[in-house]
């Protein structure tokens, strides 16, 4: 007798939030042997015969036919794992077991949620709570976009409020840029910000400078988003950071999240802005999921633009970052907190206004500064900072000149060996924190 | 010698009104176009001749304050081309939108600011229309978006302005203007298939002065039939030097977007009598025959004057009581822009974001700092 295992494979591109991963393994009565999959936190369907797959509670064995829901061709897809569930009970399976181990209760209210599905309920919020909001841009609305983060949005909302483009960055962006002038709130997704280029003019010509220009008489209130910086094995011409070069410019507003938080909570307050505000999301980030109080999953979240956050407190050194790096930085710092070094790290969330305050008041603290970031040294972020850092009062507390971890200064390789030393590491990070303590 | 009354026009000797001939427009996939006919009232004539004549003079007493360095950098002068803005704006309503390039005094102007903030505002003083801060290329009023200084990223710009039109369905449209040298943008292009896939009520209009800055239209454009270049948009050709023709087909133009039909493109034949702008003396490029020869037999304002009088709409003594009239406005207006005082230093910071509280912005050292206010 056949046994069938089918585990469906992660897609994402399903509605529902479940995690399905799908794998087909064939394995004949009596052997009891399975592949250690990696499946914590998804239960595992199986049948028998191939015919008729049942689901089964826990993991434990086959109940008989019944029909499975969800079944496809005789697929059966599984089920998120909740917390609570029963964990599969040892010793049924035989020697190598398929665990579908629940995984642990959060506190209450609190859930994961990816990036991805974080800006989704940005979007969805705010186009609710505001007629004036639309979205535009390639893809965003009959493919639920190119990363899927406007998924859902089209169906329910309609061509009105969510508009496919065609490929004219500088042209769908100066339409934006006009409705934002004529009263409109709109979010003008680039589908990565290397394509912004295209359309620059448009952002900071027609859209920073026109409110200063017209001394007030002109709104802009529009927001610029779309993954920003290296993704993986893209190469040169689409791996691009941008922080620098729209951090620059007077007249915007620059955000760049890292955790579910900051997304959803940064994209509401962008929305919300009378200012064109330019959103650097990442692609590598969309699919991570973080922890979100239930605070942060009501409609009415914001975070506020312009403030920084301390994600670790720390002692010993300062380690400022804005986006993915902000998540090596914390691992750098769980390595280093074993080797007795406490840092504290700074998650900047917005460019353009800085929060030097939070900086410096971390740098009185600690006396040592190390900023990372994913774009490239020269007339970069942690150049700004160090600049600033220098003018301010807190220069005087530096114990070692600020350190700046930074993008290589070279347009990113493909191969992954050199892509991979193209962009801080968590072993880069930590390396310049002990240059700058001398330890 | 005792004074005689030599003769005395009453009022009631004129007509209230005369229809005029004027010329068939150019068409471009479209059946029908413009009337040929246009009828105008006396008030009305009195009016596009008041506002053509005004914008005349102010343009004129730029050139002067220009060539006496109270007015710097660019300046871009509209003479010549009055028949267009004030023909547009007759055919539209206050509450349709207009966006143009950096040409813009007419429009400023035709849109409802006075002379003396758009005079105030070329020569930098803090009663200028916005206060000083933009200048001869950045001006703006309620419905008109500039006043943009980078060629053709106005027309995008329009084309969102009538996207908001539709979006919010007051029946309203957004005149997009352009010249002949931008129309060999790209982003226009990009503009027009969006504009048509989605049907934007938006009119286009390519003000084609014969050459864009020293480069003429024959040395610039692979095709110069500027109304055919929106291919699937359909086109007019309009002689823009008659305002009455102006006004005929943007009425025209407007109508067809309220309608729903999506975009339409105008081309309006006209030209400059200055330079590109006020350093460019405008005779390298073309001769100054050309330039006599338009004056002569094609300019805006002595043409609605023939009319009038011809047509006994007015006399000629009339007419010459409202160029005085003009001339005097236009005086004082200098005079405020002359004196003046220039916009205070805080005003430096001020406007960098809209509705935000106040905030530090840094001068040019780390120890100087303005304050930014809404």
């Amino acid at each position: 007798m056949t046994v069938r295992y089918q585990i469906v494979q992660r897609d994402d591109s399903l509605q529902s939030k479940s995690m399905r991963i799908q794998h087909r393994v064939t394995l004949t009565k009596g052997t009891r042997r399975r592949q250690a999959l990696k499946t914590t936190g998804y239960r595992i369907f199986w049948g028998v015969g191939g015919k008729g797959f049942v689901p089964v509670k826990g993991g434990v064995r086959p109940r008989g036919r019944e029909a499975a829901p969800g079944r496809v061709g005789g697929e059966v897809r599984c089920a998120e794992v909740r917390c609570g569930d029963s964990p599969p009970v040892p010793g049924v399976w035989g020697a190598r077991r398929l665990r579908a181990v629940p995984p642990p209760c959060p506190a209450a209210g609190v859930s994961q949620v990816t990036v991805r599905d974080a800006l989704n309920q940005a979007l969805d919020e705010e186009l609710e709570r505001d007629e004036r909001v639309f979205l535009l841009g390639e893809e965003v609305a009959q493919y639920d976009g190119a990363y899927k983060i406007s998924r859902g949005l089209w169906k329910k909302y309609g061509d009105k409020r969510v508009i496919d483009t065609p490929i004219s960055e500088m042209g769908f962006t100066g339409i934006a840029v006009g409705a934002a002038m004529a009263g409109l709130r709109p979010v003008c997704e680039f589908m990565t910000f290397n394509f912004s280029m295209q359309a620059i003019d448009q952002v900071i010509n027609s859209a920073a400078k026109t409110c200063y220009m017209s001394a007030g008489s002109i709104a802009v209130p529009i927001v610029f988003r779309g993954p920003n910086g290296a993704s993986a094995g893209v190469a040169a011409q689409h791996s691009q950071c941008f922080a620098a070069w729209y951090g620059h410019c007077p007249g915007l507003k620059v955000v760049s999240p890292w955790s579910s938080e900051d997304a959803k909570g940064l994209l509401k307050a962008s929305i919300r802005d009378d200012n064109p505000v330019v959103m650097l999301e990442n692609e590598l980030l969309y699919g991570v999921p973080f922890e979100m109080s239930e605070q942060a999953q009501s409609k009415d979240f914001v975070v506020p633009i312009g403030k920084a956050k301390i994600e670790r407190q720390g002692t010993h050194v300062t380690l400022v970052s804005h986006s993915r790096p902000v998540g090596h930085c914390l691992e750098a710092a769980a390595v280093l907190a074993k080797e007795g070094v406490e840092c504290e790290v700074i998650n900047l969330r917005t460019i353009r206004p800085m929060d030097i305050e939070t900086v410096e008041a971390s740098v009185v603290k600690t006396n040592h500064l190390v900023t990372v970031e994913g774009g490239w040294p020269q007339f970069g972020v942690g150049a700004e900072i160090c600049a600033r850092i220098m003018e301010g009062s807190a220069f005087n507390y530096l114990d070692a000149p600020a350190v700046r971890v930074t993008g290589a200064d070279v347009p990113m390789p493909y191969a992954k060996i050199l892509e991979d030393n193209c962009l801080p590491q968590v072993k880069d990070i930590i390396f310049a924190v002990k240059k700058a303590l001398n330890i | 010698a005792s004074r005689v009354v030599v003769a005395s026009r009453n009022y009631a000797d004129f007509a209230s009104e005369a229809t005029f001939e004027i010329k068939k427009c150019d068409l471009h996939r479209l059946e029908e176009g413009p009337s040929t006919t246009a009828v105008m009232t006396r008030e009305e004539g009195l009016h596009y001749y008041k506002t053509m004549q005004t914008i005349r003079r102010m343009e004129l007493k730029s050139d002067q304050l220009y060539k006496q360095k109270i007015i710097r950098g660019f300046c871009h002068l509209y003479d010549g081309q009055e028949a267009c803005c004030v023909g547009l704006e007759v055919a539209i309503k206050p509450t349709d939108h207009v966006i143009t390039a950096y040409r813009v005094h007419g429009f400023t102007y035709a849109r409802g600011v006075p002379v003396r903030e758009i005079l105030a505002e070329l020569t930098g003083r803090k009663g200028g229309c916005v206060k000083g801060k933009g200048g001869s290329m950045h001006m703006y009023t309620k419905n008109f978006y500039g006043g943009n200084g980078i060629v053709g990223a106005q027309v995008p710009l329009g084309a969102g302005i009538a996207l908001a039109c539709k979006y919010f369905g007051k029946n309203e449209v957004c005149l997009t203007l352009y010249g002949d040298g931008a129309a060999n943008q790209g982003q226009i292009f990009e503009t027009y298939n969006m504009a048509a896939l989605w049907k934007l009520p938006c009119v286009f209009i390519c003000e084609n002065n014969r050459y864009g800055m020293g480069t003429s239209v024959e040395r610039a454009a692979a095709s110069t039939d500027y109304y055919k270049r929106g291919d699937f948009i359909p086109g007019l050709r309009v002689d823009g030097m008659d305002v009455l023709c102006v006004r005929e087909a943007a009425k025209f133009a407007a109508e067809y977007c309220r309608a729903g039909k999506g975009p339409i493109l105008m081309e309006l034949q006209t030209y400059r009598y200055h330079g590109h702008s006020m350093s460019d003396p405008g005779i390298s490029y073309r001769t100054r025959e050309e330039i006599q020869e338009v004056r002569s037999k094609s300019d805006p304002i002595t043409l609605l004057k023939d009319r009038m009088v011809n047509n006994n709409l007015a006399s000629i003594e009339e007419l010459k009581e409202i160029d005085v009239a003009v001339r005097k406005e236009i005086e004082e207006a200098a005079q405020f822009a002359t004196t003046d005082p220039e916009p205070p230093l805080e005003e430096l910071g001020n406007h960098i974001y809209c509705n935000e509280p106040p905030f530090e912005v840094r001068g040019p050292n780390q120890w100087i700092r303005y304050k930014s206010v809404s």
